[in-house]
């Protein structure tokens, strides 16, 4: 109970920190996250008709899944330097995986009758991908953004150890200087912000999803 | 443009789904006449699918032409073409994600029609096809029922008001009781539109009610026979053709002739039911028939009665409750096979024949129904001994 009263005196100490340090988190999971949501449907939408290639790219992104987190993040240092710019590339990429692989499927399980009926009404390539083929994938994509922004979340917190921003500063601060007064609070309080904030976050998909979602498919 | 000319014509059509596999469809030459509900039956994998979506370009042909509308559409834009042309499948294919209305709506929409003609049609449709537009308008497709939704697809292909419809078993994922009543709708609403169409079934029963001419195919899409389903069912031209039609064909045909339509025989007397039993007597003896018919005030017929019957008890008592009531009665407007069925029934070898309002009219007779067969049977021979003369 000390424990948990100390951890909120931090936190009441410490507000306009956290809040900056969790907008820091939440501008990093956001960017990464449309940028990554883009990506992925367009991809999906090429690799829609190419099975080999769809394969192949599927396969790719799982394997850039299995590299260990703090690795991924540090190859791109050479390249881009420290700082948000390689932890937005690494979580760029762990993003694409679950966004790909629901789109691929949801464009896929489209019923065939409605393509055909929509392709026999006269509906070129374009327009039976824009009007039919996308909205009926679009829960399953948006399924896909939902996981892939929690694991964005949650993994967003190494983003510090290569210069980024973010909740994983108190987690760091906090890990480095255990023994010294407050550091099982930071790392505590670095913890539980991201979780809730995954959880806001999930909260403002499923809405967002809900609302792009037609009544028909719901 | 004349109304002679064809609405749709298959010039040596021919598709291969692969370079070794034989043709899916051979040579095909086929007209579609304007107006007309064209019905391609066969067996399951002969080709009624591909033909079908060879006319609206889904399945671009291997080599031949197709003429649509005098035009021809063998190499124009397939969006453009099928934009003119209904198309309804089996699997139906609503959009889930839209509404009725916007179901219905999707070819003027690609049309460019403005928002107000688009519902103004779309209302229109749904009172044509049977939905009331205030309860369909904004549900969507997984609120219907099957038969609702087929009705939906329907009002979608008649949209844009193309003048051809093209129909792939459109009634084949029904109940039987749906798929009746369905059909009958169907045409009744084709009375009013008067549609070229061409109507996919593997059913010869559904071919034979809804083809003005069916088209019986067989392996590749090879014509077998081509004419009314009367003519074909009273002289099939092949043994593919005879078995394919089944047993009961000769039964069949008698559904496309009425009883009105045949001189109705007055061999028997008949009388109201306040005649006496000895004039009713004397009367029968005079005729040559062996039973008279008698009829209610109104004039129904209600009781057969033979000398027998009428010799019982007082001459001068009425007929009224004398022997057998009438079973076997048919209006004039049934078919043949109704009168079959009456007479088969009531195990008699006559059905009494009446009016609208219940009148007695006349009787016909098995024999008759036998004749109608023998003439049906010999007209069609003429008429393909005509063709093969001329050939
Ligand atoms: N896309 C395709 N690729 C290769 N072969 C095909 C294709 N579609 C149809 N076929 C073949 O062409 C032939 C005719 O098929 P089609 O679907 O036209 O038959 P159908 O008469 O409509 O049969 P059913 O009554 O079962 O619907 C069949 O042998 C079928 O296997
Ligand atoms: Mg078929």
């Amino acid at each position: 109970m000390d424990g948990v009263r100390s951890w909120a005196g931090f936190v009441a100490d410490n507000v306009d920190g956290v809040l900056e340090r969790s907008l820091e988190h939440l501008t990093l999971v956001a960017g990464v996250m449309v940028a990554a949501t883009l990506f992925s449907v367009v991809l999906g939408i090429v690799l829609m008709d190419r099975p080999v290639a769809r394969q192949a790219a599927l396969g790719a992104a799982g394997v850039l899944l299995t590299i260990p987190s703090l690795a991924l993040f540090a190859v791109f240092i050479p390249l881009v330097g420290i700082g948000n710019r390689p932890a937005q590339i690494a979580l760029f990429l762990y993003a694409i995986l679950p966004i790909l692989r629901n789109t691929v499927t949801g464009l896929g399980s489209v019923d065939e009758a409605v393509v055909e009926s929509a392709r026999g009404m006269g509906m070129g390539p374009l327009q039976q991908l824009l009007r039919v083929r996308v909205p009926l994938a679009w829960p399953v994509v948006m399924a896909g953004v939902r996981v892939s922004t929690q694991l964005v979340t949650g993994i967003a917190a190494i983003a510090v150890l290569v210069g980024g921003g973010g909740l994983g500063a108190y987690i760091q601060r906090g890990l480095t200087s255990l023994g010294n007064p407050f550091s099982i609070e930071r790392v505590w309080t670095g913890t539980v912000f991201i979780i809730l904030l995954a959880l806001v976050l999930d909260l403002v998909l499923g809405l967002i999803g809900r609302r792009t979602t037609s009544p028909g498919i719901r | 443009m004349s109304d002679h000319q064809p609405m749709i014509t298959l010039d040596g059509v021919e598709k291969r789904y692969s370079e070794d596999a034989p043709p899916a469809v051979e040579r095909l030459s086929l007209d579609v006449h304007r107006g007309e509900i064209l019905v391609l039956v066969g067996p399951s994998g002969c080709g009624k699918s591909t033909t079908l979506r060879l006319i609206n370009r889904m399945i671009e042909p291997t080599s031949g032409r197709i003429v649509f509308d005098g035009e021809d559409v063998t190499h124009i834009d397939a969006n453009d073409l099928r934009r003119r042309i209904g198309y309804v499948i089996q699997r139906i294919g609503l959009f889930p994600h839209q509404t009725i209305a916007e179901n219905v709506g999707t070819v003027p929409r690609l049309l460019g029609w403005d928002r107000g003609r688009i519902s103004e049609r779309t209302d229109e449709l749904l009172d044509l096809v049977g939905l009331d537009p205030s309860l369909y308008r904004d549900r969507y497709p997984k609120e219907l029922s099957g038969g609702q939704a087929q009705r939906v697809g329907v009002a979608r292909a008649l949209a844009a008001d193309p003048p051809v419809m093209l129909m792939d078993e459109p009634f084949g994922a029904v109940d039987p009781i749906t798929r009746d009543r369905l059909q009958n709708e169907f045409l009744r609403l084709q009375e009013e539109v008067r549609k070229t169409i061409v109507f996919v079934t593997h059913d010869i029963d559904e071919a034979i009610k809804m083809g003005d001419r069916i088209a019986i195919l067989r392996e590749r899409s090879v014509v077998a026979q081509l004419d009314t389903p009367s003519r074909i069912l009273a002289y099939p031209v092949d043994d593919f053709v005879d078995d394919f039609i089944g047993s009961g064909s000769t039964l069949k045909g008698l559904h496309f002739e009425r009883v009105r339509d045949l001189e109705l025989s007055n061999d028997y007397p008949f009388v109201r039911s306040s005649e006496s039993r000895g004039d009713t007597r004397r009367l029968l003896a005079d005729s040559d028939a062996r039973f008279a018919l008698v009829l209610d005030e109104r004039g129904r017929p209600e009781r057969w009665v033979d000398d027998e019957d009428l010799s019982r008890g007082d001459p001068s008592e009425t007929v009224a409750g004398l022997g057998p009531k009438v079973i076997a009665m048919v209006e004039g407007n049934a078919t043949l096979h109704d009168a079959l069925e009456a007479m088969i029934t009531s195990s008699a070898g006559q059905a009494v024949v009446v009016g609208r309002d219940g009148a007695y009219t006349g009787v016909v007779q098995i024999e008759q129904l036998t004749e109608v067969i023998r003439r049906m049977r010999a007209e069609a021979k003429a008429h393909y001994d005509r063709l093969r003369g001329r050939a």
